[in-house]
């Protein structure tokens, strides 16, 4: 079908829009210059629960809108869209107030001192194992049953000779690109125009239009280049809301960047999970039951459950199975999609846990894992499209230099510093979403795709350059890709690992059409072949391994080394895989030693939302952090035989690290992040 | 006031409380600095002003009326891309792009810092730890980290 003259796919070909990104050039939401745009700073909710009575007026504003004085627009699906709707405050942090000004420094100045009458009432802040208002979702996110049974889980687990029962806790933690989430919104008539930061440019489109009552035509979203979302800007967030409505009120454009402390609370953090894991084990290492529940919160406005145990559904063999979902709905903001919701917290409990009982029985943990491994779907018993989890976990160990690890701790130390290896398992699902592509030859011969798609710093507009120039036969440097516009042909999100898998579904098809008709113009929607497909064991696989030191005085750790080895399908593009993979591993390091929202119970805040005390990982934090893979591809999964690599690296990768600061010191940290202090009070 | 940036004189009647990244973002149109935090904590905004690397963001823009002001838009000569923007195009220094302009003329200001000897608080001779360490005020959500060290090295 296609000529090798120009292959494409595979090669480690730089980012399209590399030399846009590094000059300056590249253009974000908040920068697209809009003649006569105006500013708007949002007020925040001082308290966590009560009633807005009223809110003042402040001089040099062109505009104060809250609930007394904004105009009404249709309830969506997400009741935080519902902006300056209700009297009813849910969070502290929630917007209650837009002010609009003509320059920033007004707007912003007017919102700090605006006045405020608000009817306070007590409010719930705290998340606890305990927690009486517990209760178990009808689905976890997106449409996963809440609890699965398989055997008898109890009888089994009581009746095994080695068992583990532990629990994990993560704490809350923040997408926190490093582009603020932001919109310039103007109206041309009727028509909306979003210059807007996100992860989907047709469903902010088709939300947009339903929220101000207009088909999704009538809504222009522009995303050309996204500084980054983790899955909080998956959807329309109240800035975009905010932002339309503002502009309509004071009939100017309307610029809206939310200030970095407002991402703690209005688009969505990951939950706190507190986990229970139980596992009975033969003396042998063989599973014969596997528990894994977890307790995690949601708002009072809207119910969003973290699927953390689903993954436990698929990872390992054993008869007797048992997971379950609770939630707690509190006076606090809405959690939402974090990088790989479910799999990342969860795997954290899982893999800790396997690694406690590798301890019990003496056993590698690499060979723990193993004797665990499942022939077909654990549950289901649906076989594997392709699962090639051991093969990683032989390989990573080969080239990180496992063999020959003591099992037990605290043996190696050099000067200060104690020394510890660790590893753990990872597995992302490779999903796949309908998406529709247009290509078009050009009267020079070159070719344009068009899609509606997001590149986030996926690497989205190089992958599908290269795969629409081997479908073409065409040199990469005469297909030209369109993407971040919401009027291009409809694609899916930019989330949970199906950007490429989904949107070069499209355009392969789209090229092929293209092809075969002879014509110089070709669309092509992927819904109906999307649809038809098992979801049911398609996964990418991976093992972490790290090694740690930490400092026998300080508690201070330091990742020496970190590796992921993964089998995730045809790998499309080394060279933005690899940025992928290591990216997501080094957003895992920060989950496993940096990253916590930190409670105020008193206030209902989070006391640290702000870049400065929220701790990411830094540059003085990586030393070396490397990525390999394993050749592998998938022909039942999509024409390209990919699979989707974005979030896998933030899976296990935590537990890794976890379990090998266990193995430098002989101290289990059980609640996530593993501060220096929780070494120390532990006695190291 | 007037500001000069990169190299161009520049007249603005704007808010006092204008900030140096706001004068450059909102009303010169040079966006290449970005804002990330607006508090100096992410390094989004880093420029140079005559060759020192600062957080824009915490400078007003009256107070710089004698500086020259340095941004990524104005690091390349003669058509060329700076060596640092060549090595994070080499190096994949990057995903999203957008602590890409704070990297870069952070990197720039920072190699100059090296260069004179300036004091760090690494004390080995250990070239990537030194950047490393000088590097840390630039944060990159995308963890591009393990990428933009050794393209700073290639520039150096």
């Amino acid at each position: 079908m296609t000529s090798t003259a120009h292959r494409a796919v595979g090669q480690p070909i730089g980012r399209i829009e590399g030399p846009a990104k590094v000059s300056g050039e590249a253009t974000y939401a908040a920068e697209y210059p809009v003649k006569d745009v105006v500013y708007a700073w949002v007020v925040q909710s001082p308290v966590a629960r009560g009633t807005l009575k009223s809110v003042g007026t402040a001089d040099g504003t062109l505009a104060v809108l809250w609930h007394g004085n904004a105009p009404a627009i249709e309830k969506v699906d997400d009741p935080e869209l519902a902006v300056l709707q209700s009297d009813r405050i849910g969070y502290r942090g929630q917007a209650i107030a837009l002010v609009v000004a003509t320059t920033l420094e007004a707007a912003r100045r007017a919102a700090q001192v605006i006045s405020l009458e608000i009817d306070e009432e007590p409010h719930d802040a705290l998340l606890t194992a305990d927690h009486p208002g517990r209760y178990t979702p009808e689905t976890v996110n997106p449409a996963f049953p809440p609890v699965s049974r398989k055997g008898d889980f109890d009888a089994a687990y009581a009746a095994a000779p080695v068992t583990v029962d532990v629990r994990y806790e993560t704490p809350a933690l923040h997408n926190n690109p490093m582009e603020p989430h932001a919109t310039i919104a103007l109206w041309e008539g009727d028509d909306l125009v979003l210059y807007d930061s996100n992860q989907h440019p047709p469903g902010v489109a088709a939300t947009l239009g339903e929220v101000f009552g207009l088909p999704a035509e009538r809504v222009h979203v522009i995303a050309e280049h996204v500084g980054g979302g983790f899955g909080s800007k998956g959807t329309a967030r109240p800035n975009a809301v905010l932002a339309a409505m503002a502009a309509k009120v004071v009939g100017r454009p309307v610029k809206l960047a939310l200030p970095r402390q407002a991402m703690f609370s209005m688009v969505g953090y990951r939950t706190p999970t507190l986990q229970r894991i139980r596992l009975g084990a033969e003396r042998d290492g063989t599973l014969t039951a596997i528990g894994h529940e977890a307790v995690e919160q949601s708002s009072r406005i809207f119910e969003f459950a973290e699927q953390t145990t689903v993954v436990t559904r698929h990872m390992y063999a054993a008869a007797n199975r048992y997971t379950g979902h609770e939630l707690v709905r509190l006076d606090m903001p809405t959690p939402r999609w974090m990088r790989a919701p479910g799999e990342a917290p969860g795997m954290v409990g899982l893999e800790c846990a396997m690694d406690e009982l590798a301890e019990q029985l003496g056993l590698d943990p690499i060979e723990l894992r193993i004797r665990n491994e499942p022939a077909a779907e654990p549950e289901s018993g649906v076989p594997f499209s392709s699962r090639h989890y051991v093969a990683c976990l032989r390989e990573g160990a080969e080239r990180f230099g496992w063999a020959g690890r003591e099992h037990k701790p605290r043996l190696r130390r050099e000067g200060n510093w104690l020394i510890g290896t660790g590893m753990a398992g990872a597995t992302y699902p490779a999903m796949v979403q309908p998406s529709v592509a247009r290509v078009r030859i050009t009267p020079d011969g070159s070719a344009e795709v068009a899609i509606g798609a997001s590149d986030i710093g996926t690497g989205a507009r190089t992958i599908l350059t290269q795969i629409a120039a081997d479908e073409l036969d065409l040199p990469v440097e005469r297909v030209r890709v369109r993407l971040g516009d919401s009027t291009l042909p409809k694609a899916s999100v930019a989330g949970g690992s199906s950007g490429s898998a989904s949107w070069g579904w499209a355009v392969t098809g789209a090229c092929r059409e293209l092809r075969r008709s002879g014509k110089d113009e070709a669309v092509f929607d992927s819904t109906d072949l999307v649809k038809k497909q098992e979801t049911d064991g398609k996964h990418a696989y991976g093992a972490h391994f790290a090694e740690v030191r930490v400092d026998a005085d300080t508690g201070e750790v330091r990742v020496t080394r970190l590796f992921g080895m993964y089998a995730a399908g045809r790998i499309l593009n080394p060279r933005t895989a690899r940025s992928q993979f290591i990216g997501a591993m080094t957003m895992g390091m920060g989950m496993a030693l940096h990253e916590e929202g930190v409670l105020d119970p008193a206030t209902g805040d989070w006391v640290n939302h702000d870049l400065a005390e929220y701790h990411i990982p830094v540059h003085a934090d990586i030393e070396s952090v490397e990525a390999a893979w394993l050749d592998e591809r998938d022909d039942d999964l999509n024409p390209m035989g990919s699979k989707g690599i974005g979030e896998i690296g933030i899976v296990g990768s935590p537990a890794a690290i976890v379990n090998a600061v266990w193995h430098a010191t002989g101290i289990r940290v059980r609640d996530l992040p593993v501060r220096l202090d929780k070494l120390l009070t532990a006695g190291l | 006031m007037n500001l000069v940036v990169n190299g161009v004189g520049q007249a603005l009647d704007i808010d006092p409380r204008t900030t140096l990244l706001d004068a450059l973002r909102e009303h010169l149109h040079l966006t290449g600095a970005k804002k990330g935090c607006d508090h100096g904590q992410c390094g989004a905004c880093t420029v140079l002003l005559d060759g020192r690397r600062v957080n824009s963001c915490l400078v007003l823009a009256i107070s710089q009326q004698d500086a020259e002001v340095t941004t990524v838009e104005g690091l390349a000569e003669g058509g060329q891309p700076h060596p640092v923007q060549r090595a994070f195009l080499e190096h994949d220094g990057y995903q999203c792009g957008y602590c890409t302009p704070g990297q870069i003329c952070s990197a720039v200001g920072m190699l100059d810092e090296l260069k004179q000897g300036w004091p760090s608080a690494v004390a080995d001779d250990d070239l990537e730890a030194q950047i490393r360490e000088r590097m840390s005020g630039n944060l990159c959500r995308c963890g591009a980290y393990a990428n933009i060290v050794p393209a700073i090295v290639d520039a150096r």
